[in-house]
C-alpha cells in the first residue's frame, strides 16, 4: 500500500464479531477437522467444547437443542451435528465443508491402520495386543450402554425397561434384522410417549 | 475390477446405505447389524477380525461410525472403505439437511418430543446389543472377560479418559497373559 493511497488514512473497520452466520466454509472445515482429530472414541465432548466454549457459535441451550434434533434423526449424531451447524452458517456449502472436515482425516487414518493390520496381523505381538484391545473396547461399549440406560430407568422405569429389554433380546440375542425390530418397537414406544404427553 | 468386486461394492453400498437411515443413536446402535451382515450373511470376515477392526476404530481419532470405513476396507479394499463411508453418511446427511429447516419451524410441537422420548429406550437396548455382540466376539477366555469387566467399570464409575482403558488392555495383551 502506497503512502498516497487515501484508504490508508482511514483505520480499517473492526473485524465483525465471529458468529455462525458469517462463518465461511474454510473455517467450518478447519474447526470440524480439529474436533475430529482431538476426539478419540467419541467426539461429542470435543464438539461441545469447540462450538460452545471456544467459538461461541452456539449457546449451551442451542447446543442441547441441536443435539436432541441430531439424536432423533438417524445417522451418526456428530455427523448430523456437522450438517446442521454447517448449513446454518452457509447452506449446503457449509454443510459439505463441515462434513469433510469431520470425516476426511479420520477416514484416511483408519484406512492406514487397516493396511497395517492387514500386513502385520500375523505377528504374535500384534495379535496379543489386539486381543486385549478388543476386550477393553467391548467394555467401553457396555459402559456407554449403562450410562445411557441410567437416566431413563430412573425417571420412567415402566415405560423404558420393556423397550430396552425387547430391543436387546431381538437384536443382541435373537440376532433378528435390525429394521424389523426398529419397525416393531419404535412406533409402540413413540405412541406411548405421545399418549403420555396428552 | 472383477464382477465379484463390483457386486461386493454394491452389497456394501446397500448395507450401509440402509443402516444410515436406521442408525438412531449413532453407530453403536447398528453395530450388531453390521456384525450380522459382514460375518454371518456375507462372510467378509471372521468374528475375530470384526472385534479387532472395531477395537482399531475405537483407538483412532474421529467419530465412532468410522468402524464402517474399516469394515468396507476389509471387504473390498480402499474402494470398499470409500463406498462404506459414503453410504453410511449420505442418506442420513440428506435427511438431516432437509429436516433442519422444518425442525426450526416446529420446535415446540408435541410429536417432536414424543419421537425423541420414544426412540431413546429402543436405542439403549440396541447399544446393549452391541456390547453383547462385541463381548461374545472378543472374550475367548475368562481373563479377557475380566479385562472387559474392568474396562466397563472404570469407564462407568470414573471420569478417566477411556483411551487409558484401551491402552491398559492392549499393554496387558502384549504381555501374553490374555492368551495367544
Amino acid at each position: 500500500m502506497s503512502l498516497a493511497d487515501p484508504a490508508a488514512a482511514v483505520p480499517p473497520p473492526l473485524p465483525p464479531a465471529e458468529t455462525l452466520a458469517n462463518t465461511p466454509p474454510r473455517t467450518l472445515f478447519l474447526v470440524f477437522l480439529s474436533i475430529a482429530l482431538s476426539g478419540f472414541g467419541g467426539v461429542l465432548p470435543f464438539a461441545r467444547r469447540a462450538l460452545v466454549e471456544r467459538r461461541g457459535w452456539l449457546t449451551p441451550a442451542d447446543f442441547t437443542e441441536t443435539l436432541s434434533l441430531c439424536q432423533s434423526l438417524p445417522g451418526p449424531n456428530v455427523v448430523n451435528l456437522s450438517i446442521v451447524v454447517g448449513s446454518r452458517a452457509c447452506g449446503w456449502r457449509g454443510a459439505l465443508a463441515a462434513l469433510a472436515g469431520l470425516i476426511g482425516a479420520p477416514m484416511l487414518i483408519v484406512i492406514a491402520l487397516g493396511m497395517l493390520y492387514g500386513r502385520f496381523e500375523g505377528l504374535v505381538y500384534v495379535q496379543r495386543a489386539l486381543v486385549g484391545l478388543a476386550a477393553g473396547a467391548a467394555g467401553l461399549v457396555a459402559s456407554t450402554a449403562a450410562r445411557m440406560a441410567e437416566p431413563l430407568l430412573k425417571s420412567r422405569f415402566l415405560s423404558a425397561a420393556p423397550f430396552i429389554a425387547a430391543a436387546f433380546l431381538g437384536v443382541g440375542v435373537m440376532r433378528w434384522p435390525l429394521a424389523y425390530v426398529i419397525l416393531a418397537l419404535a412406533p409402540l414406544s413413540v405412541g406411548l410417549m405421545w399418549r403420555r404427553q396428552a | 475390477m472383477t464382477s465379484g468386486g463390483w457386486s461386493t461394492l454394491g452389497a456394501i453400498a446397500t448395507q450401509f446405505g440402509v443402516l444410515s437411515l436406521l442408525a438412531f443413536g449413532g453407530a453403536n446402535a447398528v453395530l450388531p447389524e453390521i456384525h450380522r451382515q459382514s460375518v454371518a450373511v456375507h462372510h467378509w470376515m471372521t468374528d475375530k477380525d470384526f472385534s479387532a477392526l472395531f477395537a482399531i476404530a475405537q483407538s483412532a481419532p474421529g467419530p465412532n461410525f468410522i468402524v464402517a470405513t474399516l469394515i468396507g476396507w476389509k471387504a473390498a479394499g480402499v474402494p470398499g472403505a470409500l463406498v462404506a463411508t459414503a453410504a453410511m453418511c449420505a442418506p442420513s446427511c440428506f435427511l438431516t439437511f432437509w429436516v433442519v429447516k422444518a425442525w426450526d419451524r416446529y420446535r415446540e410441537t408435541r410429536w417432536r418430543a414424543a419421537i425423541a422420548a420414544g426412540i431413546a429406550p429402543v436405542t439403549v437396548g440396541l447399544v446393549f446389543s452391541s456390547a453383547f455382540v462385541l463381548i461374545r466376539a472378543a472374550d475367548a477366555n475368562w481373563r479377557l472377560a475380566i479385562v472387559t469387566a474392568a474396562s466397563a467399570s472404570v469407564a462407568y464409575f470414573t471420569k478417566l479418559n477411556p483411551l487409558w482403558c484401551l491402552a491398559a488392555a492392549a499393554a496387558l495383551g502384549l504381555t501374553g497373559v490374555l492368551g495367544r
